[in-house]
């Protein structure tokens, strides 16, 4: 495989894990956030820093680098979910620009020239990069989706689905809209802080621009693409949407045209996204299994 | 009929809940006797759904003490209310519209899955429970819908659906907010059979009617609100001879009272 393939695939994974956690926020529990790349901001730096000023490795800061975005969720996630809808996608837009200026004028953080020199990982006596590194991304990703699966099997995930279905009823049947919307955001923090991690470590170099509210508006543009709330809606958003600027780079000038055209036909045409309820592409594999399929 | 009516399961004493200047319920005190239906009944606008509110932990009352069990629960949040027992629906039906039937009952059967790290390390979807949601399903005669998506439903269906994940929490006391408005006749006649099935089995409801015929035939006792504040208590008959009831139904006060509605 060509080393220009592998670059745009680990971009793409580590993008797609960024977006499932965002698939749990608005996806399973129902609370739009337009400010997810500030913990993908949070976990990049926060894994960049632990390896150039605290001399850790990628493992041994890892388990730090997703306490620190889980106890930031928690800080900004409880009172911003204590407000809805319009207000809770203009306090998280709000969270988005405020991170991204601490990264950008807190001196620590290296300003506005970013944070370099952040080594490879290392994994067993060798430092990963092309293949392996992409390897590792791959194989986080799939425990993402794993934890994902998991999180709609539980309790918890009945729960988030009552709330984002309807909040009142839901805290009627016994659920804490409060616990588990903060359970939601926080798992998915959590997760784009793991992304945080792998992109920061892949770069070596990152920039506060580098998670600014563009990022948060192409995360979102992902999981609405694949289907908001599905399994594997956001891998399939990511990939489209990480390929498609590849496949024509003379449009690569008109990226956020695209994507504006593309959530606006999307949500007109196809408001579940592509493997949402009852979607054409849901439509046409379930036809192709013989009619009886059902594609998730 | 009631058994033990001795003890009151719920207490309502000066209840009061003023939206600024509006005193949509104004010093109301009533006691729901174990066992029994008790009926809330009132013009447009007297205060019901806002009592119904503060009892199920919608709203935290202006003044007032709330008694549920012997226990002060008021300003306690919805979903603890739900913990300690109390069921309720809704006036206008809150369905969970994309889960199925079955799933929407089975939201409802996790009271104690939902507290600690069962919520995350348990599966919902089990035989067990989905078992259990069978079992309640049958109970308003809706198990034959189990796997359609709730928002497909008709209303009359929809008002049992809230019925069957009241139950699923196994409550103490039912609050069922205008279960019969919008019903088509034969399904009022199932409706009345269900309810009064659910009394003899020992709940205790308290329910909010539009449909005076209905209500006076279902409640032992019943509550008449009128502008907030109680206008009187006592037998179906007692009440419904009452001048000032027949005044703020029929009377002069009628027309504008459903024309300020809340």
């Amino acid at each position: 495989m060509s080393t220009y393939f592998i670059t745009i695939s680990t971009f793409i994974a580590i993008q797609a894990i960024v977006a499932y956690g965002l698939n749990i926020i608005v996806g399973y529990a129902g609370q739009i956030s337009l400010g997810h790349a500030a913990f993908f901001g949070i976990g990049a730096y926060s894994a960049g820093i632990l390896a150039t000023k605290g001399g850790l490795s990628f493992w041994a800061a890892l388990p730090l680098v997703l306490l620190i975005c889980g106890v930031l969720g928690v800080i900004l996630g409880l009172p911003s979910l204590r407000v809805r809808e319009d207000f809770l996608a203009i306090t998280t837009i709000g969270i988005n620009f405020i991170v991204e200026a601490v990264f950008l004028y807190v001196p620590f953080f290296g300003g506005a020239m970013g944070l370099g020199g952040i080594p490879k990982i290392v994994l067993f006596g060798t430092r990963l990069k092309g293949e392996s590194l992409f390897a590792l991304c791959l194989a986080c990703l799939a425990i993402v989706i794993l934890l994902c699966r998991w999180f709609t099997k539980s309790w918890a995930g009945l729960g988030c689905r009552a709330i984002a279905s309807d909040e009142t009823a839901a805290s009627s049947m016994g659920i804490s809209p409060v616990r588990f919307k903060l359970l939601a955001f926080v798992l998915g923090t959590v997760i784009a802080g793991l992304g945080g991690a792998l992109y920061a470590h892949r770069m070596g170099f990152i920039t506060p621009a580098d998670f600014g509210f563009p990022v948060s508006t192409m995360m979102l543009s992902i999981i609405v693409l694949g289907g908001i709330g599905t399994l594997w809606g956001p891998l399939l958003g990511a990939v489209i949407l990480g390929a498609l600027p590849e496949l024509f780079r003379p449009l690569a000038d008109y990226r956020m045209l695209l994507y504006g055209a593309l959530l606006l036909l999307m949500v007109r045409f196809q408001p579940g996204g592509l493997l949402g309820e009852a979607s054409i592409l849901k439509n046409i594999l379930a036809r192709m299994k013989g009619g009886n399929g059902n594609a998730r | 009929m009631p058994g033990d009516t001795t003890s009151p399961i719920l207490s309502v004493r000066e209840l009061s809940k003023h939206f600024g200047g509006l005193r949509a319920v104004d010093g109301v005190s009533f006691d729901l006797m174990t066992g029994e239906i008790l009926g809330l009944l009132g013009p447009n606008g007297a205060g019901k759904t806002t009592c119904f509110n503060m009892i199920s932990g919608v709203y935290a009352p202006t003044g007032g003490t709330i008694l549920f069990g012997g226990r002060r629960t008021d300003g306690f949040e919805p979903h603890e209310m739900a913990e300690l027992g109390v069921g309720r629906t809704f006036q206008i039906v809150r369905p969970f519209a994309t889960m199925t039937v079955a799933e929407n009952v089975m939201t409802a059967l996790g009271r104690s899955n939902y507290s600690g790290l069962h919520a995350i390390l348990r599966a919902w979807n089990t035989t067990g429970t989905r078992r259990r949601a069978m079992e309640l399903l049958e109970r308003v005669g809706l198990a034959s819908y189990a796997d359609r998506k709730a928002g497909q439903l008709p209303l009359g269906d929809h008002r049992r659906l809230e019925i069957a994940r009241a139950l699923a929490l196994e409550p103490k006391l039912l609050l069922l907010d205008e279960s019969f408005s919008g019903l088509r006749h034969e399904e009022i006649g199932v409706m009345e059979k269900l309810i009064l099935s659910l009394s003899a089995s020992g709940l205790s409801i308290l329910l909010i009617e539009h449909n005076m015929k209905v209500a006076m035939t279902l409640s032992h006792r019943v509550v008449v609100l009128d502008h907030g504040r109680k206008l009187a208590e006592g037998s179906p008959a007692d009440v419904a001879s009452n001048p000032d009831v027949i005044e703020a139904y029929l009377g002069k006060g009628g027309i504008t009272d459903a024309a300020v509605g809340l």
